[in-house]
């Protein structure tokens, strides 16, 4: 028998926490579906636990976590206690799910869905990671319900990269349920339903929406929304694009279009489509499917997972979504520069994308300046992981939501592809930006700390070479390896 | 570029491409597996003048050789020697950057493991690499990230990190800037063998013919092998990391310790693994996922108290890697005797630091079937000749019931 008699102390074995609580129905997702699959879940007499990440943290919205707030919130989102109480006065329906028994926790995020399968059985069960302002912990489920809703979808093109460039998503939010929008004027990008809707709420709420740009020839949006931007005297740009977005300190102060006009607003509203927000079902290794009229990547069957909502797929009204906001790509993509920023975290730029460049604090010796995209693809279709390891693309402290999307239409239209033919990079838990202090088990229990090792803890692995066989590797093994438990 | 405390080589890394140039002209060679070990493989006989074939189930470096801590620091390796004289070369010689960097720090913050880097040390110094002893105020004043807990540490005058990723595309760059071929998505389907030789390999992408092969398919080994008749005991396991947002540049950036291995990136990230590990079966067409599990916590907190001024950084990514260990967890480098012409290289989890110098010990077995610069002996395979089927049982190292069945 090998002196471990059969057991590997080090291996996870039984190491991993069984979760704190544990629920018939865990919901991620305080919108009208998450709230409804609550109360319905409660109503079969389910203990339900529903989670919102909402309000966010003040540093998260400052990277665009998880919606592209472009740093147009007011000082009231720093103050977590009000707006503790704007978004619960924000959603009537909250009291109604807390009242019929549903565990409800504002400010909490579920930033990893974890099961046994291929590659992992160490698990006790399927667990949902959360966090809060103060820790991390985990919770077990029965079903589990994502309803993550959707995310804004943000194209650049020259000056994006400042305060002011916001999205559709995150001006609704900061309008409707942290009222703390920042901006006193607006121009719309795109003339879809999400940036008509934009355009009309902004206007309810008294801000000055100077106008919609739309790059095809007519308003894209259904056609009674049209009509009441139209009477609202919101003008339409059609045919047209913003060429660039010029500002100060502070950021935006007017915004170039292609046909040369010149508008002064403090903010550009991103409205040409939304993500749904399958971070948790791709983290967790689920299936994803591409589905143009459904907003783009959206979840496939996942046993025990439930996506409902946005999250699930935007609704399906006909329109292509992805053929949409590829046209804008184009368009924005020919009225960029080569030193136009994709990823903003990493300061990438299109040529550095393109040209599959390492980062500037890298020496670009003349072999490395010769390759490309081109050369990456000669080798075989080109991954988007590979991509980003290589030029940093995506690999920010805002875990590419702000140029994931834009990155994979980038690769596609330069492998000359429809979208898809190069798939999306992958997301990767913890599917929030989350402080280790936060994320870490402080709790944990005595069996991973006295099996914990900085690598297998194999003891024969470290032992000098010329000590091998000789009497010293027992010593050793002894210093080195059997007592390295930490 | 040499380091302190380390023995001055006899040859420059010029001199020693210059004196390989040519040694193997018109040999084809055949690589399979796109990892490090086996880019770096194909790389020397490149350099040797070998017309290498390079052929990958996926991506180049996409498993464990991508997904690693970047240490390049392996004192217990015969190969020490000759990783330590190469890496400051690496970037030069390659034409790409690897990142690496010079030297490392590793800081204790129990007494239990001041005691154990005590004993590292001094165990290097006997061998002649010079490591130093620091107590906790010199630590604090080297790594800005350390706390008050720190209670001291060892700071190698040797060794350093880099960058896998960047690593592994820059052996597989430059190994096509010397006329190699890199076959992505060509899993191997089997061996042609004539003569006692395999003679052609047969893969997704046709049939490559040969005069030597390197078989360096991390994991796949084994299956690999059996194709040939040859028994590699290998167990493959699961292993994570995390990755932090970027912190202030520290001047020594390879600083582990508290149980985790990994560095700071030179964009600033804390990239850290450590722990618990999961033993797993081996799938002949690699591994369907790898997935991370809530040991992020875990290693969150052992992050936190490597650098308790950086506790309050984001987290922003976890991965996981499968790499295989050998039965005595120390690699295999051997040519076999039948067919005589291949050669197996398995670096046992460890091998992203030692790729210089392990590629240079495959190209001196395939092309003059033996190691030239250090003894390998030990590395054998046939070390574990008549080793017992339940080998894995034995140490507890088999996958669970459950990973079977999956």
């Amino acid at each position: 028998m090998h002196s471990n008699n059969g057991t590997d102390p080090h291996a996870i074995g039984t190491k991993l926490p069984a979760p704190e609580a544990r629920y018939d129905m865990v919901v991620v997702g305080a919108g009208p579906a998450g709230l409804a699959a609550a109360l319905a879940g409660a109503g079969e007499g389910k203990s339900v636990l529903l989670v919102d990440e909402n309000p966010v943290p003040g540093a998260a919205m400052g990277n665009d976590v998880p919606l592209l707030f472009g740093g147009r919130m007011t000082a009231a989102t720093q103050n977590a206690q009000r707006m503790l109480e704007t978004v619960f006065m924000s959603e009537p329906m909250l009291e109604a799910a807390m009242e019929a028994g549903v565990e409800v926790l504002l400010g909490t995020s579920a930033w990893g869905v974890y099961r046994n399968g291929p590659g992992i059985t160490g698990l006790p069960e399927s667990v949902v990671a959360l966090a809060d302002q103060d820790r991390g912990w985990i919770v077990g489920y029965g079903e589990l319900v994502l309803a993550t809703g959707a995310r804004d979808l943000a194209i650049g093109f020259p000056g994006w990269n400042q305060p002011g460039v916001m999205g559709a998503a995150a001006l609704e939010r900061l309008l409707a349920h942290y009222e703390a929008f920042a901006g006193k004027r607006i121009l719309i990008v795109g003339s879809h339903d999400l940036a008509l809707e934009t355009a009309l709420l902004a206007r309810d709420k008294g801000v000055d929406v100077a106008g919609i740009v739309e790059v095809r020839s007519a308003p894209q949006g259904d056609a009674a929304l049209a009509e009441a931007v139209r009477a609202a005297q919101i003008p339409f740009y059609l045919e047209d694009a913003p060429a660039e977005a010029i500002g100060g300190i502070d950021g935006v102060e007017r915004v170039r279009l292609r046909s040369g006009a010149e508008i002064a607003v403090d903010t550009v509203v991103l409205a040409i489509g939304l993500v749904p927000s399958i971070e948790l079902i791709d983290a967790m290794g689920g299936k994803r499917v591409l589905d143009g009229a459904r907003g783009g990547y959206i979840p496939g069957a996942n046993a025990g997972v439930i996506c409902v909502g946005d999250c699930a797929g935007l609704a399906d009204i006909g329109f292509d979504h992805v053929a949409y906001r590829m046209e804008w790509a184009r368009e924005l993509g020919k009225l960029s520069q080569p030193d136009t920023i994709v990823c903003q975290c990493e300061e990438v730029t299109r040529a550095d994308l393109l040209g599959v460049q390492p980062p500037r604090y890298l020496e670009r010796p003349a072999p490395m300046a010769a390759r490309s995209l081109d050369t990456l693809i000669a080798d075989g279709p080109p991954n988007p992981d590979q991509i980003k390891r290589l030029t940093r693309a995506g690999m920010g402290v805002c875990q590419g939501r702000r140029c994931r999307d834009q990155v994979a239409m980038m690769l596609a239209m330069a492998a000359d592809g429809p979208f898809g033919s190069v798939p999306l990079a992958t997301h990767r838990a913890p599917v929030r930006p989350l402080p280790l202090r936060i994320l870490a088990d402080w709790e944990e229990s005595e069996d991973m700390r006295a099996g914990w090792d900085v690598w297998f803890g194999i003891p024969t692995q470290w032992v000098p070479y010329r000590d091998i066989d000789t009497p010293r590797e027992r010593e050793h093994q002894q210093a080195i390896a059997e007592g390295w438990s930490l | 570029m040499t380091y302190v405390g380390m023995p001055t080589p006899s040859e420059t890394p010029q001199e020693t491409m210059a004196r390989i140039a040519g040694t193997a002209a018109k040999m084809k060679v055949v690589i399979v597996g796109g990892g490090v070990s086996g880019l770096s493989a194909g790389w020397w006989l490149a350099r040797s003048g070998a017309e290498v074939t390079v052929l990958d189930k996926g991506i180049v470096g996409w498993e464990a050789s991508g997904r690693n801590g970047g240490g390049a620091s392996h004192y217990q390796s015969p190969l020490f020697e000759e990783e330590q004289r190469m890496w400051p070369h690496m970037d030069a010689l390659l034409g790409y950057p690897t990142e690496h960097q010079q030297e490392r720090l590793v800081i204790a913050v129990s007494p239990k493991q001041l005691n154990q880097y005590h004993y590292l040390a001094k165990m290097n110094n006997d061998m002649g690499y010079r490591v130093d002893l620091l107590t906790g105020d010199q630590v604090r004043a080297m790594v800005p990230l350390a706390g008050d807990n720190c209670l001291g540490g060892m700071h190698y005058r040797f060794g350093g990190h880099a960058n896998p990723q960047r690593s592994v595309q820059a052996y597989a760059w430059a190994l096509q800037d010397l006329g190699g071929r890199i076959c992505q998505h060509s899993p191997v389907t089997g061996f042609e063998t004539a003569g006692g030789k395999v003679v052609a390999v047969h893969a997704a992408s046709g049939r490559h013919e040969c005069d030597a092969v390197v078989v360096a398919a991390g994991p796949q080994i084994q299956a690999l092998m059996a194709k040939l008749g040859v028994d590699v005991p290998l167990a493959a396991a699961r292993a994570e990391m995390i990755v932090t947002e970027p912190a202030p540049m520290m001047p020594i950036g390879g600083v582990d310790g508290n149980g985790l291995y990994g560095r700071q990136t030179l964009r600033g990230n804390l990239a850290y693994g450590g722990g618990p590990h999961e033993w797993l079966e081996t799938l002949e067409a690699g591994p369907p996922a790898r997935p991370s599990s809530p040991l992020t916590r875990n290693l969150a907190r052992r992050v936190a108290e490597l650098f308790p001024k950086a506790a309050h950084l984001n987290v922003i990514r976890s991965w996981a890697g499968i790499v295989e260990n050998t039965p005595d967890g120390r690699p295999i480098i051997d040519r076999m005797q039948d067919p005589e012409n291949v050669t197996v290289i398995s670096m046992s989890g460890v091998g992203f630091g030692l790729s210089p110098a392990s590629g240079h010990a495959v190209r001196d077995l395939v092309v003059d079937g033996a190691c030239s610069f250090t003894d390998i002996a030990k590395l054998s395979l046939s070390r574990f000749d008549g080793i017992g089927a339940d080998w894995r049982e034995q140490r507890g190292w088999q996958a669970s019931k459950a990973d079977l069945a999956a």
